[in-house]
């Protein structure tokens, strides 16, 4: 695939001067919107997850006229529902030495150094607010018996900072936002469009001004109009088909704008959580998380002997390889995600992997309960024991879980700037579906975070500044035209292929292409080969793909087509991305960019840089926002 | 293993709708039933017949979006158990399984499997909220909470609002769903001043929505796949009629 290089990015709008003050500053400096003119303008907002459905109820509380979508029946399903572990924020209730500033330098250090201060610096200060805005919600946020909010410790941080509400953090949360907008929704403020898909994005004068989405009972394809258009669609994990991910999770609505001139950042950043039940046969659909603090507890072997077929209760202690305690002796079973992730890998890719396919490690409590007792386990992790029964069948007091890593979260998605503006003027992203703030790494109850931070605080300002300047007139009819003409001559194209293999079957072969070549470990090699096979594949779906019913009718086929058509193009910037950026960073390890001990290792000097695809009709452009730490000093990680 | 099922079948809400027989084989024990509908139509779509059109998102158990009827029983037969957390395990080789959409009027259905709860929103809109702008909000740790308090109103609050209670009850009745809302927020210091209004502004929704009165069978908490139980409805009762009485 062939990419040119464009201009540097150069102005992300994030104000000069003290780190602590620029949100301060640019809230100040940003033009405020008359109550009088806010009933004059629209917005809409795709996505009811934490980031849309904040930003839709504050959005319309604050006045503006505001379309909200989703593609669920309801906003209370978005994805968002399913995040168990907790949000962080730096309230340092425990006293325990944390601080805005902590919090701020533990996600850009845990983003290996590819997040931009500036956006990072903020999302901690409006961690704060956010527990607030939540607790006068009524989430049921974990508590004391002093009646005080109870907080934990989360991977990657050495104070406990991590609010929760059992293993069910992101459906609390959610509620909150959930109900938040049904509030405004009777209030007349917001009109909520459930069971639509937005299909592309209506950009008229240089700016967007409306989206085009197809109502999935009817099939009638719809035009809506407004003065700025909000995406908060989310991540797309789901090109790998078997993820964590809920299976709508998709990528078109911030695929389609980027066809229409926003850039795509860092789309390569994927990643992977060790701790995840194993693929079980070919018919699996999804895979599910368990929960990383079992890693306290468990210890993770796999046999010495390759396809070593034996029961684990008859393999002997000197036949056991405990790898992450070999190799990791100081961290042992508790090193990060990412290196968890890959030692898994690479025991399983030697053929000692366990159970179906050989996809899988032991998880074993057996020397938990010699040591604290049945009961005492039970009582730390009797529920998730529990979940794993159901899914495995397997007793796990009985025999080791088995566990391997699985696709978790994408921290690339559209380019924005400090307003959480993308390229294309009037479109916003925000949540999951926009790159910033993480970096190439995402430290756990982190995402929840900046959701959030996104839709209740920071978005309602830096939207107002730039509605100052609307309304904005009438939309050109052409350019509405050829919007809806561009949906609708894809749908007509899915149907009529009538080949011989369904959507599902092509994104499993897609999913397993981008596992084994762009997954946990890259190499130019399997880049390469990536990027010959996928254009490959996609020519045969659109030649051989069957897609049945009609387009007038509630059709899954046919919306699961049109999303597996998009991970084809997403797949291949993926490959492309990860093949340019030859270092090895957070959840991106390019196997030639290794240290002596075979740990990842960064290339400040050629990629402290964002990668910012811009969609071209010879090929993707590749734009650098270069990425300046003054005052988290980059530093080199280690675990040993 | 091999099965037979029997699927409902309805193109549209104007359609009547009929029973359809499939036989399914090679079903693997770990599949979720999902996945086992997701096999047949995977076959379906090759042979060119319509596939059975199912809800579904998270597969997790938690979005409370995927809901059918299976033999008989909101949501299959095992106990506090989403459909898409049911594994084929739980069925014996050669079984015959019916699976019905959620049948009650205020759930039309959409398509085969596929029924529209936006009523439960409705109910929402009413006022199953605390009235708080964002930006607003005083420090957290200004209101203390019980931990206890805490504790009921999060066992409330974990309702998935998945529509199983109402497809279980013979009434036809939300109780179990409108219960839950209002004793979350009931039982916290957050939730007061709206408390008594909510309270009767949800249960009217209800009732306006066309869902039937409950009469304590509990039919409803058998089939919760969260394990609502029946005390909130006595609270939501309690609440109702002390909003009345004012
Ligand atoms: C199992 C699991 C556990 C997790 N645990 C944690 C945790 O403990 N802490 C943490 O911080 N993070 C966690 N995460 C990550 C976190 O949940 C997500 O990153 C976050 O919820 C994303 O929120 P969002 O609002 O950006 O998008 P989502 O919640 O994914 O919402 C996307 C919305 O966009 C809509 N949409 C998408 N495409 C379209 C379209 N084309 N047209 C119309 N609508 C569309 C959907 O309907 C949905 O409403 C977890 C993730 C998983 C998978
Ligand atoms: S009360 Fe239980 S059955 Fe009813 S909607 Fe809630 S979770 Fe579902
Ligand atoms: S699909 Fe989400 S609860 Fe079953």
């Amino acid at each position: 695939m062939n990419y040119t290089e464009g201009p540097e990015i150069r102005d992300t709008k994030a104000p000069a001067g003290p780190i602590e003050e620029r949100w301060e500053k640019r809230k100040f400096s940003a033009k405020l919107v008359n109550p009088a003119n806010k009933r004059k303008l629209t917005v809409i907002v795709v996505g009811t997850g934490l980031a849309g459905g904040s930003a839709a109820a504050t959005l319309g509380e604050l006045g503006y006229n505001v379309k909200s979508f989703c593609y669920q029946d309801t906003p209370r399903r978005a994805h968002s529902i399913a995040a168990q572990g907790g949000i962080n924020a730096a309230k340092n209730y425990r006293g325990d030495g944390d601080s805005i500033y902590r919090l701020f330098y533990d996600t850009v250090k845990g983003g290996d150094f590819r997040a931009r201060e500036s956006n990072v610096y903020r999302l901690a200060q409006v961690s704060v607010n956010i527990i607030d805005q939540a607790v006068a919600q009524g989430v049921p946020f974990a508590r004391e018996y002093g009646g005080l909010l109870d907080t934990r410790s989360f991977g990657g941080a050495q104070v406990s900072r991590t609010f929760y509400a059992r293993g069910q953090t992101g459906q609390q949360l959610l509620l909150g936002a959930y109900q938040a907008l049904e509030r405004q929704i009777a209030a007349g403020t917001v009109t909520m469009h459930t069971r639509h898909e937005m299909l592309d994005l209506i950009v008229a004068d240089g700016r967007a001004r409306g989206i085009i989405v197809r109502d999935m009972v009817t099939g009638e394809i719809e035009r809506h109009l407004a003065d700025a258009v909000v995406l908060a669609t989310g991540g797309y994990g789901n090109v790998f088909f078997l993820s964590t991910n809920a299976k709508g999770c998709n990528t078109t609505a911030i695929w389609r704008a980027h066809e229409r001139g926003a850039y795509f950042a860092n789309p390569c950043y994927t990643q992977i959580h060790p701790t995840c039940i194993p693929v079980s046969g070919e018919y699996q659909s999804k895979l599910t998380l368990m929960s990383e603090s079992l890693r306290n507890d468990g210890r993770v072997w796999v046999p010495l002997r390759k396809n070593d077929t034996r029961a684990p209760g008859d393999i002997p202690e000197d036949e056991r390889d405990y790898y992450l305690e070999r190799i990791y002796p100081a961290f042992g079973n508790l090193v990060p995600r990412d290196i968890a992730s890959r030692a898994a890998k690479n025991v399983c890719d030697e053929g000692r992997g366990v159970g179906p396919g050989g996809l899988g490690v032991y998880l074993d409590f057996r020397d938990a309960i010699n040591r604290l007792g049945r009961d005492a386990v039970e009582k730390k992790y009797g529920n998730l024991f529990e979940m794993y029964e159901r899914i495995t069948g397997e007793n796990p007091y009985e025999v080791p879980m088995r566990i391997y890593p699985a696709v978790h979260y994408t921290m690339g998605g559209l380019w924005v700037d400090y307003d959480l503006q993308s390229t294309i003027p009037g479109l916003f992203v925000i949540g999951e579906a926009n790159f910033s703030d993480h970096g190439a790494n995402r430290l756990g109850a982190s995402a929840l975070m900046q959701g959030l931070a996104d839709g209740y605080f920071v978005l309602p300002t830096t939207l107002g500044d730039y509605l100052a300047a609307g309304p904005f007139g009438d939309v050109d009819d052409a350019a509405i035209a050829e919007a809806e003409i561009k949906v609708r001559s894809k749908i007509e194209r899915l149907l009529s292929v009538n080949g011989t293999r369904t959507p599902d079957s092509f994104h499993r072969e897609l999913g397993k292409l981008m596992w084994d070549y762009c997954g946990m470990e890259r190499t130019e090699e399997s880049l390469r080969k990536a990027l010959e096979r996928i254009p490959e594949l996609r020519a045969e779906f659109w030649q051989n793909v069957k897609v049945s019913g009609t387009a007038e009718e509630l059709n899954q086929v046919l919306e699961r087509a049109g999303r597996v058509a998009d991970f084809f193009d997403l797949a291949e910037l993926m490959c492309l991305d990860a093949l340019v950026r030859t270092e090895s960073c957070g959840g991106h390890f390019r196997a030639e960019s290794q240290d002596a001990d075979g740990e990842a290792l960064r290339d400040d000097e050629n990629f402290a840089h964002v990668s910012a695809w811009e969609w071209g009709d010879n090929g993707p452009i590749l734009h650098k926002e270069t990425l300046e730490y003054e005052y988290v000093k980059m530093t080199q990680r280690s675990y040993k | 293993m091999n099965l037979t099922l029997k699927v409902w079948r309805q193109n549209g809400p104007d359609d009547a709708g009929r029973m359809v027989t499939y036989k399914v084989e090679d079903v693997s024990p770990d599949m979720s039933f999902l996945e086992m509908l997701d096999v047949l139509n995977e076959r379906l779509i090759l042979e060119g017949d319509d596939p059975i059109a199912f809800d579904h998102d998270c597969r997790e158990g938690i979005c409370g979006m995927c809901g059918m009827v299976i033999n008989g029983v909101a949501h299959g037969e095992q106990r506090a158990t989403t459909t898409c957390q049911l594994h084929m395990r739980h069925f014996e080789d050669g079984a015959t399984v019916t699976i019905e959409p959620w049948r009650a009027a205020p759930f039309p259905v959409v398509k085969d499997l596929v029924v529209d709860r936006s009523a439960f929103d409705r109910i929402i809109q009413a006022g199953g909220f605390v009235s708080v702008p964002a930006g607003s909000a005083p420090d957290a740790h200004s209101v203390p909470v019980r931990k206890e308090d805490a504790d009921a109103a999060f066992d409330a609050a974990t309702c998935i609002g998945c529509g199983a209670c109402v497809a279980a009850c013979p009434n036809g009745s939300a109780s179990l769903f409108t219960a839950a809302k209002i004793t979350h927020l009931s039982l916290l210091p957050q939730g007061q001043p709206e408390r008594l209004s909510r309270a009767k502004a949800m249960v009217d929704q209800m009732d306006a929505e066309g869902f039937g009165g409950c009469t304590n069978t509990g039919e409803c908490t058998a089939v919760c796949p969260k394990g609502i139980p029946l005390e909130t409805i006595a609270r939501m009762n309690a609440d109702y009629l002390k909003a009345n009485a004012k």
